[in-house]
């Protein structure tokens, strides 16, 4: 078959450049067989993660040709003719070459305060599908961070990163603020600390989703109208001041004793 | 204690952050133990993440009948009678429990019309029996475990590969040696428990469905540390893995599709399995394709179609069928869905296979037949371990899920997997807490064992001349999957033994470009002793078991033994190195109590 043309970016926090490699195309190969093929003959030393090699563990996320995508799951024969360009996320740090420091999301994941169910009947809770179907849909998140990673908040403003959590995270509140069995209340957390307000939704995090979530229709809008209800209602207002159902600390989430 | 390195302390560490580490942890740090995470990649990413299908738990929600005493049966003859029973019962028992601890901690099952947790059927179980959700089970026990563990403020050491378990002066396990990834540093972890949870070891095969990070670290660690395996030549083929195209050759197909009503088909269009049913399955296995789909409709209306034979039984089968030339175009067999459910319900159903063979093969499944073949997957062999405490035989060292030996005997069946994690997982937690509690910690940390391990893993930059890892690594898989692949035999299994040898001189004599930093190339080089360990642990074991079982098939020996039905073949090596001799021997299996020695005798 004919040979392709690979531009990989080669560096460290340091800097760095692209370096090119001249391979051969086989039938159904993906970017990310390319990239191993480097690895095993002529750069045994480029960094790049990779786990399942499926799109189910999220890890070989990249820039392809400029759009953050998943290496295992990017066709080479979809791709325009021509060199294809692999770069790492431009919104985390380098470590080495494709592998980036996205110790932010796990900062933010350390935030979210846990489900917090009430105590679990006999034979199990009772929820009906159309009841989980909502949570679900994001619950199917890989935690690929490319929807971190093209979100212009903190990809066009570092100084955001300290107080705004971005889709990945929108999803997972919205995910427990729409969980059936779930008492805590995030909405103070999700507009005071999170920063859904700077979301204003360009709907770019739901085109790089690989698994096709609908962040912005499905979860960050609907987020958006339930923080926006909780702050701005006065009756829900009064009502949060007498019952005092506000969040807990995700600590106190946590010492749910196992059954 | 003067480590050298970066050092840290902890009561319990917890090596591997799939299912079997996240829920120890969860177990140790519930009881007010300090415990540590450590793992090769980032939180979330472990193998438990590719699970499809879902996990078995007797919950009787969608069949009433169902109970821990069924499962235990299905799991026993699945296993062909080499389980450790002990291991099996408090499995059956306990998995119920552990699923509805995922809901409590976030996880969202599909459900019932009336509410519960929906079940759906697998191959070798009498009932639907597997919690899921759609066909990626896996993403959500990983997903809620990490969680859990997250809001605990647990201390989860991510990219960090862990080289060798430390002992103190007593021979007890006192910690391990590691580095970071991302800069090359060594690190040491002194702790008074240590807990295995590293998973598998199909990378060492050509065609598999695991990850790179597959090789074996736990099996190997716990060999070198003096601890035993047993049943290593146990490996499971998973029946279905996609044969095309080569770039993702071995990817699982969940079996969860023929769960839901699909079946394998040869080149001629017959069903075939109908001509591969044992005699020890025919009782309940439907004699016709009428029969075998009233099934699918009501348990009692017929009995389960061949498709749904344990999987030792399928991936024979379509070896087979392939050798004797009714194989589709590129070498597998058909799996057909299309014309038996409707697209909307294979959407619904299977969406990640959907996605995952539209994106990468460019199949429709509601449309076209997948292509299928067998795929390494899962070996049945490990650490041997204590079945109520997940203790080895070596103190302070623990191990659980796919690490430890004995649950599944000689072949797993579908879903058993999830539930052993979270049932075992647990279980070591206790049995790590136990042991500190009953004060047997280590007394001291053994530097020398630091150095050596340290040495050994920094030679590749040392060779002036030497093999590029890559290269080692292609050829052992080339020459595992021809020699011991599905199907072996005696003389291909002495080539191999041989071989390993060969290996572990180059092995040895590796040569890595580039710095410390990041380096995947260096990461392979210390991926490979472990992958030598094991797969010589796989050869001898195969060459003593002169019968056919699960997951170990001799051509020359083709049936079963009953003789060799009393035995489990233990190895174990003495002096530490990984190309030191490993000594292998007949270790009597556990005796079963009556009571439930009855349960499997109980016809259908």
């Amino acid at each position: 078959m004919a040979n392709v043309t690979v531009r990989v970016w080669r560096g460290d926090a340091s800097g760095g450049d692209f370096e090119a490699y001249a391979l051969e195309k086989n039938e159904g190969e993906v970017v990310l067989d390319l990239i191993h093929r480097i690895q095993a003959t002529e750069a045994g030393d480029l960094a790049c993660r990779w786990n399942c090699k499926a799109g189910k563990c999220g890890s070989c996320s990249a820039e392809i040709n400029g759009k953050p995508s998943l290496m295992c799951m990017t066709r080479v024969d979809e791709l325009p003719e021509g060199p294809i360009t692999v770069a790492p996320m431009r919104t985390f740090p380098i470590i080495r070459d494709l592998v980036t420091d996205v110790s932010f999301n796990f900062a933010m994941a350390a935030k979210v305060p846990a489900l917090l169910p009430p105590p679990m009947p006999e034979g199990g809770y009772v929820m009906y599908q159309e009841d989980v179907q909502r949570g679900q849909e994001f619950r199917k998140c890989i935690e690929c961070f490319l929807c971190q990673d093209v979100c212009h908040v903190i990809r066009d403003h570092e100084d955001n990163k300290a107080h705004y959590a971005g889709p990945r995270f929108f999803i997972r509140y919205a995910e427990l603020e729409m969980h059936p069995l779930d008492t805590n209340d995030r909405r103070d957390l999700v507009r005071e600390e999170m920063g859904l307000g700077y979301c204003n939704i360009t709907k770019c995090c739901t085109e790089v989703c690989p698994e096709h979530i609908k962040i912005t229709d499905n979860a960050i809008i609907p987020l958006k109208e339930r923080v926006v209800d909780a702050h701005y209602d006065p009756i829900a207002w009064l009502g949060r001041k007498i019952r005092r159902r506000t969040k807990r600390s995700a600590d106190e989430a946590a010492v749910q004793p196992a059954p | 204690m003067n480590s050298p390195y970066e050092h840290h302390d902890y009561d319990i560490l917890v090596i591997g952050a799939g299912g079997a580490g996240l829920r120890a942890a969860i177990e140790a740090k519930q009881r007010g133990l300090s415990v540590a995470i450590i793992t090769k990649s980032l939180l979330g990413k472990a193998h438990t993440v590719m699970a499809e299908g879902g996990m078995a738990a007797a919950m009787g929600n969608v069949y009433s009948e169902d109970n821990w005493k069924v499962h235990f049966r299905d799991t026993m003859r699945g296993g062909k009678m080499l389980n450790n029973y002990r291991m099996a019962e408090l499995h059956a028992k306990e998995s119920p429990d552990r699923v509805w601890e995922l809901e409590q901690w976030g996880a969202l099952f599909d459900r019932t019309a009336d509410g519960k947790i929906l079940q759906r059927d697998f191959g070798g179980h009498r009932f639907a029996r597997l919690a899921h959700v759609g066909d990626r089970t896996g993403l959500e026990l990983i997903r809620t475990l990490q969680q859990k563990v997250v809001s605990m403020g647990t201390d989860v050491f991510m990219e960090c590969k862990v080289l060798r378990l430390v002992h103190d002066e007593n021979g007890r396990v006192a910690g391990a040696v590691a580095y970071w990834r991302p800069t090359g540093e060594f690190v040491t972890f002194s702790a008074k428990a240590v807990i295995l949870a590293t998973g598998g070891v199909g990378k060492s095969w050509k065609f598999t469905s695991n990850s790179w990070e597959s090789t074996g670290d736990g099996h190997a660690m716990a060999l070198w540390a003096g601890a035993e395996l047993i049943d290593m030549e146990c490996i499971q083929f998973h029946p279905t893995g996609m044969v095309w195209p080569l770039s993702v050759r071995g990817l699982l197909v969940t079996e969860g599709v023929r769960g839901d009503g699909g079946v394998l088909r040869n080149a001629e269009g017959e069903r075939f399995m109908f001509n591969y049913v044992a005699d020890m399955f025919r009782a309940e296995t439907a004699e016709s394709e009428e029969e075998g789909d009233r099934w699918y409709e009501d348990h009692s209306a017929g009995r389960r179609p061949p498709e749904l034979l344990p999987r030792d039984e399928v991936a024979r089968a379509i070896n087979t069928e392939v050798k004797a030339g009714r194989g589709s175009p590129h070498g597998g067999v058909f799996l057909d869905i299309a014309t038996r459910r409707s697209a909307e319900f294979i959407r619904r159903r299977l969406p990640s296979m959907y996605h995952q063979f539209m994106e990468l093969a460019g199949v429709d499944i509601t449309r076209e037949a997948m292509e299928i073949g067998p795929t390494c997957h899962y070996i049945m062999g490990g650490v041997k371990v204590d079945a109520e405490t997940a203790a080895t035989s070596v103190a302070g060292l623990f191990a659980a899920g796919e690490v430890a030996g004995g649950m599944h005997g000689a072949n797993r069946l579908g879903g058993n997997s999830l539930s052993d994690l979270v049932v075992f997982g647990r279980r070591a937690g206790i049995g790590a807490a136990e042991y500190i509690a009953g004060g047997a910690g280590p007394s001291g940390f053994d530097l020398a064992e630091v150095q050596t391990a340290v040495k050994d893993a920094l030679a590749p930059f040392d060779n002036e001349t030497g093999e590029n890892p890559y290269d080692v690594q292609r050829d052992l898989q080339e020459m595992m999957q021809t020699n011991v692949g599905i199907i072996r035999t005696q003389s291909e299994l002495e080539t191999a033994k041989e071989a390993l040898g060969e290996f572990a001189a180059r092995v040895r004599n590796l040569k890595v470009t580039g710095g410390r930093a990041y380096n995947p190339g260096w990461n392979l080089a210390t991926d490979l002793p472990s992958m030598i360990s094991v797969s010589r642990c796989t050869t001898l074991g195969a060459l003593e078991r002169k019968e056919s079982r699960g997951g170990h098939t001799r051509e020359d020996f083709p049936k079963a033994d009953p003789e060799y039905g009393k035995y489990n073949f233990v190895h174990s090596l003495s002096g530490g190195n990984f190309d030191g001799e490993i000594r292998t021997e007949r270790s009597a299996l556990l005796e079963m109590p009556e009571e439930l020695a009855q349960l499997l005798e109980e016809a259908k």
